[in-house]
């Protein structure tokens, strides 16, 4: 069974002093899948990634990365050469150019690709002659990804790939995505604020909100289960009446999942003037999920 | 082929990839025996999850409306199933409705919106005198 997860925790946990980073969080993402990992600032997103790296000693619970137990420091060396971290801050040494920083890394894994690299050299329009530490923000993004993509990795866990990229180099990251996925069914786990990028290449998503997974399914799956349900009657209706509406004078706006239908019952009982269905993007799922608990 | 699916739309990606092969065999713009490209390839021109076009295609396959043949990929069926007549004669129709309602000044999200809730309609109060086929 663990083989067929990428990524597997069972009520991990992770605290810094009395402060509470990571609650209890229970995930499970499937091999050859592209997760969008949600959740607003300071929900225990970067925290949960370096715990699956092996960079931060995990409080309590239970994660698998690649099958392997994320707690057993015996282990965090196999996690590290499989798997491909972008952190958040993107730092590289000043003294070094891409170009030895490509042949240094390389140098650590057996399965470097050597034509990856070369293509997103390209791609990414990064010059092999240039400090890695004094490239801008959105070049260090990219070859942050660059050197995640060539290695070789059957993991990829992502902090904000996309952060300070202009539109054309954000299309070019997802499209690289999608064909290391397409081509070498890696797995892709990553944070983002982006809801846009990760409605566009994620087939799974799990968002976070202080420490707790929320939700964790797939994205077809939660737009065909979600609507939302806007109702408008004669009088004010009860309060009440439908639980986490929002009213607004006679107009009952709420977010129905799974129980669409009897929600259009209900209303119809109550000879609720119109009902009007719609189906919800990502965002009014996120938005919904993260005002909860 | 393809053109690429709206990913914010709220309709899942897969379904409209669904839908779009449908619509192009039910016009005629794809025919029986036409050759499909591979997920992958689809999956990397538009830029989007290569487990929703597998899933979009297994679905297609499922619904009779293409083959997939051992190590040469997705055909439209041979065999495809009716409607495509029906669809045919009815898209005047719609072509005329949504004429005038631009002629009124409705978007094409107000559109959308509008079709989407009179289906819903239609599920819940199945016009009179209708007689089912």
């Amino acid at each position: 069974m663990t083989s067929e997860l990428a990524i597997e925790t069972h009520e991990l946990r992770k605290s810094f002093g009395a402060k509470e980073a990571v609650r209890g969080l229970t995930l499970a993402v499937p091999r050859g899948s592209i997760c969008g990992f949600l959740g607003g600032n300071g929900a225990g997103k970067t925290t949960t990634l370096k715990m699956l790296m092996g960079m931060t000693r995990v409080g309590g619970g239970e994660g698998r990365a690649l099958g392997l137990r994320i707690a057993d420091p015996t282990l965090s060396t196999e996690i590290r050469r499989r798997t491909g971290f972008v952190s958040e801050d993107k730092l590289f040494p000043w003294s070094i150019t891409v170009g030895e920083l490509l042949s240094f890394t390389r140098a650590f894994y057996p399965r470097w690709r050597p034509d990856v690299a070369e293509r997103y050299l390209h791609t990414f329009q990064l010059p092999l002659g240039a400090s890695a530490g004094r490239l801008s923000k959105g070049m260090r993004s990219r070859l942050a990804l660059l050197l995640a993509l060539a290695r070789g990795a059957e993991l990829l866990l992502l902090d904000e790939p996309t952060e300070g990229l202009d539109p054309s180099m954000i299309e070019e990251t997802l499209k690289a995505l999608v064909a290391l996925v397409a081509e070498q069914e890696t797995t892709v786990f990553f944070a983002s604020h982006q809801l846009a990028h990760v409605e566009q290449i994620a087939d799974r998503v799990c968002i976070i909100d202080r420490g707790r997974a929320v939700l964790s399914d797939s994205l077809d799956e939660l737009k065909a289960s979600y609507r939302r349900v806007r109702l408008v009657f004669d009088e004010e209706p009860p309060e009440g009446a439908f639980a986490g509406a929002r009213r607004d004078g006679r107009t009952l706006s709420l977010l129905a999942a799974r129980n669409v239908d009897e929600v259009v019952a209900r209303a119809k009982a109550m000879s609720a003037r119109s009902v009007d269905v719609q189906p919800v993007t990502l965002k009014d799922i996120f938005l919904e999920s993260a005002k909860g608990a | 082929m393809f053109f690429p699916p709206n990913p914010s739309s709220g309709v899942p990606v897969y379904r409209q990839l669904v839908d779009q092969v449908r619509h192009a065999v039910e016009t005629g713009a794809l025919r029986p025996g036409e050759q499909l490209p591979g997920t992958r390839k689809v999956a990397e021109d538009l830029v989007m999850n290569p487990n929703t076009v597998a899933k979009a295609y297994q679905e297609l396959e499922h619904q009779g409306v293409i083959e997939m043949r051992k190590g040469l990929g997705a055909f439209i069926a041979l065999h495809g199933r009716k409607g495509g007549d029906l669809v045919q004669k009815a898209q005047p129709v719609l072509r005329g409705a949504m004429d005038r309602m631009v002629e009124i000044g409705l978007s094409e999200e107000q559109m959308r919106r509008l079709f989407e809730s009179e289906v819903i309609r239609l599920r819940q109060e199945p016009p009179k005198g209708n007689h089912d086929q």
